[in-house]
């Protein structure tokens, strides 16, 4: 199908042009007029390269309760997202290139966003024995990760980045101490404490960070290829003054932050709901600010979203046996554009990067920019404000911190290749 | 008051409208006929998510000298670990007709959820280590009795604090009625901060010129946690004795919210000495309960 994009505004990484015409021809982009079967009218919208989240928990298989490759992809379609990194911790573990393989195909079947899967660094992602790397490479793995798991052991984790290092995979830790976050279900401070429940000290956080990244410095000492290590869902103003120093010293290191962490503090579980127990924990108002900071001076390279749905009756269950997790594929532009470039003024090109050239950069792609020829694969963000109403999610978990919030900068339409996966315009 | 939760946004007024209600409970109490028929036609239930008989009972009591009816429910947590909902769990018993919840749980914040699933009022019965407000209420009526005020006063709870919902309940109330609170315990198991008290690992400091002493019960799990190197340690360190006791003011009384560990939080002989209140708060317990089940029920239908 050829699509006209009449009088959009065009926003990439590099900044914001027009407004002018954008042609969808043959899955690309063009600028010059040609015959369309259908005219979108852009005015007063922003036209963006596609967003890539790198951490997504569709739960297939296993867990088709909470969320499955349906109902994800068209979460994350509907959330201007062209690309998802699926997590591992699924049931089974994806840890063998035969499971990579048979998601892709299931993922490419459906036909919404595009699936990107992620593999368990250790077989059953236990922490004891590397995974495959060079066959899990081929069979289309992206990333290895033991995601949800704390990688307990120095040893196994220096050996598998230097693995994946050499087939060029970067691995990606869930940084916390497992012995110092304990039974923790809440940030550890005054306020779980006045609350009486359990902590999760940042110390958690920064104190496996900083082993991770002495556990680089050796692998990239024993590798031939160049092991990449990736920090998920950065919480701490420690861990990311730690993640700048790493970065000025040049250690191939790159982080990611997640909308939760950015818009929302430990002050949220006054209300003693389970609905904000997630890992790790929500901090304090200077860890936040701390990470937003770090969003604004490349020391955080990406927003993923840690998407991690969970059914209702789950998450009413009390503080300590609830899962932890939020879903917020469909929310997180919005969430960011308008707590982040509306209220905070974020400038708007940085935020866009953090959705697209950012963690295509962890993942070694190249960046994706609105030019002729360019892969058309888009979205259209609508300025207009728009209550977040869970009951109309496409993702199973209807349930949202944000229920309620009027934000802006909703994607009303996303194109994959030129290919419509989701649109209400 | 719609619920009792917590101390959250209560005033001293409230506490004390409550205290008077108690009083007049109390004289029930001590009549040949323990009864009247305040809460005949209300139904109450105690839901008990984490066994307990003592506060189990007291409120079942208080709820009887009423003449309420009284249902109770309990499951261990591990049938909720099966995937048991405290939700389903609720909504059967509110569609039976229940007035009130008296809800106990391990985890905190339960009798809050509580609140978002049923019309009834919901009575923090204690959950997880957040909140025992009963026992709180009946700690403070029982000092009241013994103290005359607690403005000024000082009062000193010693032990396992960061575990203890009994000692955050009590430093929520007890700085509301105008008294001074210290908590004194191993330095693993204190806070780092509790908003209203002042915290400290030694037990003289919070024992000086000290009006009450609260000796709280010792979870012999924290032992094997590694929380606690050992319990002579504790015991040499923060038993509470005749001898220490000397410290505080000459008419200081002991409280211990029970079951007690005999010799280990207090010595034997004090405990059974008359400056013990232990007996007195159980007694109080059920007064102020019937309190707490009046001021909800037909406070709130008037």
């Amino acid at each position: 199908m050829r699509l006209l994009i009449r009088n959009v505004r065009l926003l990439d990484a590099r900044g914001e042009r027009g407004p002018g015409d954008v042609y969808v021809v043959e899955g690309r982009i063009s600028f010059t007029p040609a015959p369309v079967d259908e005219v979108v009218e852009g005015e007063g919208r922003y036209l963006v390269p596609g967003f890539l989240d790198l951490h997504a928990h569709l739960r297939e298989p296993g867990q088709e309760a909470k969320e499955d490759l349906a109902s994800g992809l068209l979460a994350a379609a509907k959330g201007g997202y062209t690309d998802v990194v699926s997590m591992p911790n699924t049931l089974p573990p994806v840890d063998a290139p035969e499971a990579v393989a048979a998601l892709r195909e299931r993922g490419r079947a459906l036909g919404l966003a595009r699936l990107h899967v992620a593999a368990a660094l250790t077989l059953g992602q236990e922490g004891k024995r590397i995974t495959e790397a060079a066959l899990l490479k081929a069979a289309g793995a992206v990333l290895l990760t033991d995601d949800g798991r704390t990688n307990e052991d120095a040893g196994v984790l220096a050996l598998g980045l230097v693995q994946a290092g050499a087939w060029g995979l970067p691995v990606a830790v869930h940084a916390e101490d497992a012995s110092l976050r304990g039974n923790g279900v809440m940030n550890q401070g005054a306020l779980s404490e006045e609350l009486g429940l359990p902590g999760n000290p940042p110390e958690a956080e920064s104190a496996r960070i900083a082993r991770d990244l002495e556990v680089l410095r050796y692998a990239l000492r024993q590798a031939k290829g160049r092991p990449r290590l990736h920090v998920q869902h950065l919480s701490t103003r420690r861990g990311v003054e730690l993640l700048r120093e790493a970065k000025r010293a040049g250690l191939p290191v790159t982080a990611e932050a997640t909308p939760h962490h950015l818009t929302l503090t430990e002050e949220r579980l006054r209300s003693l709901d389970p609905l904000y127990k997630v890992a790790p924990p929500l901090r304090t108002e200077e860890d936040r600010e701390a990470l937003l900071e770090g969003l604004l001076d490349g020391t955080v390279d990406a927003v993923a979203t840690d998407h991690a749905p969970h059914t209702q009756a789950e998450k009413e269950m009390d503080l300590l046996r609830a899962p932890f997790g939020i879903p917020s594929l469909e929310v997180a532009f919005p969430l960011l554009y308008t707590e982040l470039y509306v209220k905070r003024g974020l400038p708007l090109a940085r935020l866009v990067e953090l959705f697209t050239d950012g963690p295509r950069r962890v993942l070694g792609l190249p960046p994706l920019h609105l030019e002729e020829g360019a892969e058309a694969s888009l979205a259209l963000i609508d300025p207009a404000p728009k209550r977040v109403e869970p009951s109309r999610f496409a993702s199973k978990a209807r349930y949202s911190p944000w229920a309620g919030w009027v934000l802006e900068g909703w994607p009303v339409l996303t194109l994959v290749e030129g290919r419509v996966v989701h649109r209400v315009v | 008051m719609r619920h009792l939760l917590d101390f959250q946004g209560w005033s001293r007024k409230e506490v004390e409208d409550l205290f008077e209600t108690a009083r007049l409970m109390q004289e029930v109490l001590a009549r040949p006929v323990k009864k009247v028929p305040a809460l005949q036609g209300f139904t109450v239930a105690t839901v008990f998510f984490e066994p307990s008989t003592r506060t189990r009972i007291s409120f079942e009591l208080a709820a009887r000298r009423m003449s309420a009816d009284v249902v109770s429910f309990s499951a261990a947590s591990s049938s909720l670990e099966k995937g048991e909902s405290y939700k389903d769990t609720l909504l059967t018993l509110e569609a039976m007709g229940v007035d009130a919840y008296v809800i106990r749980a391990d985890a905190a914040g339960v009798p809050h959820q509580a609140t978002r699933w049923v019309r009834g009022a919901v009575i923090n019965g204690g959950d997880g280590r957040r909140a025992h407000p009963t026992q709180a209420l009946l700690d403070a009526f029982t000092l009241l009795e013994a103290l005359g005020s607690l403005e000024g006063r000082k009062i000193a709870i010693v032990g396992d604090i960061l575990h203890s919902r009994v000692a955050r309940s009590n430093a929520e109330l007890l700085p509301l009625l105008g008294a001074e609170v210290w908590c004194a315990g191993p330095p693993t198991l204190l806070p780092e901060r509790l908003p209203n008290v002042r915290l400290t690992p030694d037990l003289e400091e919070a024992l000086k010129e000290a009006d009450a002493v609260m000796a709280l019960r010792l979870q012999k799990e924290r032992m094997a946690a590694g929380l606690l190197p050992s319990l002579p340690e504790y015991v040499a360190l923060y038993q509470i004795t005749e001898e220490r006791l000397r410290k505080a003011k000459p008419h200081a009384v002991l409280l211990h919210p029970g079951p007690m560990n005999r010799d280990v939080e207090v010595e034997g002989t004090l405990a059974d000495s008359e400056r013990s209140l232990v007996n007195r708060q159980v007694q109080n317990g059920v007064a102020v309960r019937m309190a707490v089940l009046y001021h909800l029920l037909v406070g709130r239908k008037a």
